[in-house]
């Protein structure tokens, strides 16, 4: 008998719909992905099957049956039993999916509590248990604990063992794993693969990631604008995808096995959007040294007690003229304490950061107007679009606001200029007259990258640039930071957790963990033939390894 | 977290410090001169100086300020200029009355704006929250002694329902006490209740669309145990902030609450004494309003680590 069947289902919210017809089957025990691009409606489905459609959205036609019980017209009451005991959810931030002010044991025991699988006295018991097989160490004391005291991968574990605590038939995976790092995401994907494994539990994985998709699910079904476009086995629709979207999809996932450079443009892709070798040629001011050089830099923080911590320890590279240096690492590795290192924003506590020569910081004389000089020659790009733009300025304001601080040029000087970078990330002249939340994600990183373009530097300092963008726009602002280098000669350091994106834009590559430099060197030489056992580690999470060979 | 509070005390006594120097000065700034007012405005100048020298004002003013703050740290608050009653007797007797007026009207004020503020946010864009926001608006924009004087004609003149003034010490007779307390309390409740609904309606409509509280329905957990445990609890930071902010705001605004209602607390103290150029009473008076507004403080901080286990830790590691 069929576990789930969505038939011609539509959601809107309001009057905008957001999943059109879509149609998707479920058989006992078997594991699918819905992948698709955000706003591809692939998380709505998720929450009508939950009939937990937030603010105005509503099922508009269709069916939703669960062991053939229609979800859509049953009452709250008859959803409550439903959810939890028939249907658990483990959501997609960790950070933000538990209650702060609860102990992490009573969050799993309240699951139970509430369908009457155990009671008060037995539930903390029950908890610690779940906890323990969800994986989280030392589960009785991790129990007593605040969700704040755990780290996002214990954190995801909690909500993993909430998710299974009734032993649902069907467990909705919303993008469980994209908020952590990539070796850390394959232990929990390895862990809830055995574990519904064991239990014989049906996955409905939802995921962006096409590599995370062909690894874990039998069946992938792809979404497009509110509607399923194509479906089949994964190995099938990822190898060889029928539809254009999925075609356009796969094409655009940045992964280990190509590069930009090998790979054939997709449609839509600038022509010429491989690398020319020209980019050595262009003449470089101060072709003798590097652009930037970072020596023994290391960044001390004071702990209370006395203790030191080093955040990082004894870091050195060089940026060269027009090149790409990427900066790999997991969160808390130190990568951004560095970057920041290098855009003068922190004082380091011992080494020197060198701009063409001229000391950045750790040094006396990087102070004043020779600090000045050197934020002027770097800029950088953060990671997250919506945060790192103010949203009461238009965006001409936005890109000006660089060349008003170091008075470069009058009002109509800049704003010509403004128009001139506008062009050159691509962007419609108009767009300068809007303010950043009438543009989408991509358009507002196009911003961002405009805005660091203002003042002509010499080095991009980019913070995880697309890690908050889907597969298509990454693709695209991958292309447009490459021509742009190309183009005019800046040398990127280029921060990702990310290494197929590193592949594909890198020239050298730098890899961190705890604060120090495990590995550095060319990408092909490192990613290629990896020399230490972490960086070996670090390629081998990556998922989707099966994809890279694909004819 | 002791440290937390060690530092916390030691920022408090410094406020007092200053505060009962500006109290100090303040006052003397003050056109008018307590000798005239004791001697009588036709008194010869030699009695005037005598009666100054009795008072000790014809000292230095850091003399009379180190000799006041010596005293003051034994418990002697001095003497009435006007009455002769000692300081400590007259505070003992008026600020009980201001304190249980205080605390009575915020618990109305907190019972009405925090279940009108959980209503607004849990029916949102449905009557019960544009109900609670019209009665909120409503509150906040009637002047408080209108109100007063409108519930005193109706409810006490023409339906006898309460006391139209008067107090009755609540540990002589506990139920009369409450008795004759409750009109001004439910005007000053209601009035303070507003505020306090519009921050915990904004504060609870946050926290339900937050991730965690998704989760929570995703456990099939009911609509109780979500608004209560999920939503309110995390709502709670803003509701002891408001809570402790109008405490503070009642105790010091007993000036004009205690007019309109014609009750003998501390409010009614200080303005007597300041028009009589009572300075002894006029500086303990604000003196002991400075603490109980450090004191509420220092309440509302130990209440935020009770709450957020966040700032648990972020006390203990500062």
């Amino acid at each position: 008998m069929t576990l789930l069947e969505v038939a011609n289902l539509s959601v809107s919210f309001g009057a905008t719909p957001a999943v059109r017809g879509a149609e998707l089957t479920l058989m006992p025990g078997e594991r699918v992905a819905v992948v698709g691009e955000s706003g591809s409606g692939k998380s709505t489905l998720a929450h009508a099957v939950m009939g937990l459609l937030p603010g105005s959205g509503r099922v508009t036609g269709g069916t939703i049956r669960l062991r053939g019980e229609d979800v859509v017209r049953a009452p709250e009451k008859r959803l409550r039993q439903l959810r939890g005991r028939a249907v658990g959810l483990v959501p997609q931030d960790p950070m933000t999916n538990l209650n702060p002010v609860t102990r992490v044991g009573r969050q799993v025991a309240e699951t139970l509590l509430a369908h009457g699988l155990a009671g008060r006295r037995e539930a903390p018991g029950r908890a610690v248990e779940l906890l323990a097989q969800a994986g989280l160490p030392e589960p009785g004391r991790r129990a007593r604990q605040y969700p704040h005291e755990l780290s996002g991968g214990q954190r995801q574990r909690v909500l993993i063992a909430i998710g299974l605590a009734c032993r649902p038939d069907l467990l909705i995976a919303d993008e469980p794993t994209s908020a952590l790092d990539v070796t850390v995401q394959q232990q929990i994907l390895d862990h809830l693969d055995g574990l519904t494994r064991e239990l014989g539990t049906a996955l409905l994985l939802i995921t962006h990631d096409l590599g995370l998709a062909a690894d874990r699910a039998d069946r992938v079904v792809v979404m497009s604008r509110g509607a399923v476009v194509e479906t089949g086995p994964a190995r099938q629709v990822l190898g060889s995808p029928r539809h254009e979207y999925t075609r356009r999809l796969v094409a655009a996932a940045p992964s280990l096995g190509a590069t930009v450079r090998e790979r054939t443009p997709g449609p839509g892709a600038a022509p010429g959007a491989a690398r020319p070798p020209a980019a050595a040629a262009r003449p470089p001011a101060a072709a003798a040294g590097p652009l930037l050089a970072v020596e023994h830099v290391t960044k001390e923080y004071r702990l209370r007690g006395g203790a030191r911590f080093r955040a990082v320890d004894d870091v050195s590279f060089t940026v060269g003229h027009g090149r790409t240096t990427a900066f790999v690492g997991e969160s808390g590795s130190g990568k951004t304490t560095t970057a920041r290192m290098v855009l003068g924003l922190l004082e380091p506590t011992g080494g020197t950061v060198r701009l063409d020569g001229a000391p950045v910081s750790g040094a006396a004389t990087a102070r004043g107007p020779a600090r000045r000089a050197a934020r002027r020659a770097m800029q950088p790009v953060f990671q997250d679009p919506y945060a790192s733009l103010d949203p009461m300025f238009t965006v001409e304001r936005l890109i000006a606001e660089p060349l008003t601080v170091f008075g470069v040029g009058d009002r109509d000087e800049r704003r010509a200029r403004v128009a001139r970078l506008l062009d050159q990330v691509a962007l419609p002249a108009d767009v300068a007259r809007r303010y950043p939340n009438e543009l989408s994600g991509g358009q507002r990183q196009r911003v961002a990258i405009a805005r660091a373009l203002a003042l002509e530097p010499r080095l991009v300092v980019c913070d995880e640039p697309v890690s908050a963008l889907d597969v298509l726009v990454q693709d695209q602002i991958l292309r447009l930071l490459r021509s742009l280098q190309d183009e005019l000669g800046i040398g990127y350091l280029f921060i990702s957790h990310d290494l197929a994106v590193v592949r594909a834009l890198a020239h050298d590559v730098v890899v961190m963990r705890a604060g120090r430099v495990v590995e550095r060197g060319p990408v092909d030489a490192v990613l290629g033939a990896p020399s230490d056992p972490y960086t070996r580690q670090l390629l081998a999470a990556v998922p989707g390894a099966g994809l890279t060979h694909r004819p | 977290m002791a440290r937390h509070l060690l530092h916390r005390l030691w920022q408090s006594a410094l406020t007092l410090v200053l505060a009962s120097i500006v109290v100090f000065a303040g006052i003397r700034a003050l056109p008018g001169d307590p000798a005239t007012a004791m001697a009588g405005e036709e008194a010869d100048p030699a009695t005037i100086q005598a009666v100054r020298a009795r008072l000790g004002l014809d000292q230095p003013l850091p003399v009379q300020y180190l000799k006041f703050a010596g005293r003051a740290l034994t418990g002697d608050l001095g003497v009435s200029t006007r009455t002769g009653t000692p300081v400590g007797e007259l505070i003992r007797a008026t600020l009980p009355v201001t304190v249980q007026l205080a605390v009575y009207a915020m618990a109305v004020a907190v019972l009405a704006g925090t279940t009108a503020g959980v209503l607004a946010a849990v029916f949102r864009g449905r009557w019960p929250e544009w109900a609670a926001n019209a009665l909120s608006l409503t509150a906040l924009s009637v002047p408080t002694f209108w109100l007063g004087i409108l519930a005193v004609l109706y409810l006490s003149v023409h339906l006898g329902w309460f006391p139209a003034s008067g107090y009755v010490s609540p540990f002589d007779h506990p139920v009369r006490g409450l008795y004759y307390l409750t009109l001004p309390a439910l005007i000053l409740g209601l009035t303070h209740s507003a505020v306090l609904q519009r921050q915990t309606r904004a504060s609870m409509t946050g926290t339900l669309s937050a991730d965690f509280v998704r989760t929570a329905r995703a456990k099939g957990l009911g609509g109780t145990a979500v608004v209560f445990r999920y939503g309110l609890r995390n709502s709670l930071i803003v509701v002891v902030t408001v809570v402790g902010l109008q405490l503070g705001g009642l105790i010091g605004g007993a000036v004009v609450t205690e007019r309109i209602f014609t009750l003998p607390g501390i409010g009614k103290l200080t303005l007597d004494s300041v028009f009589t150029r009572d300075y002894p009473v006029v500086q303990a008076v604000v003196l002991v309003i400075t603490a109980s507004y450090i004191v509420i403080n220092l309440l509302v901080d130990v209440l935020y680590t009770v709450i957020d286990p966040r700032i648990r830790v972020s006390g203990r590691s500062r």
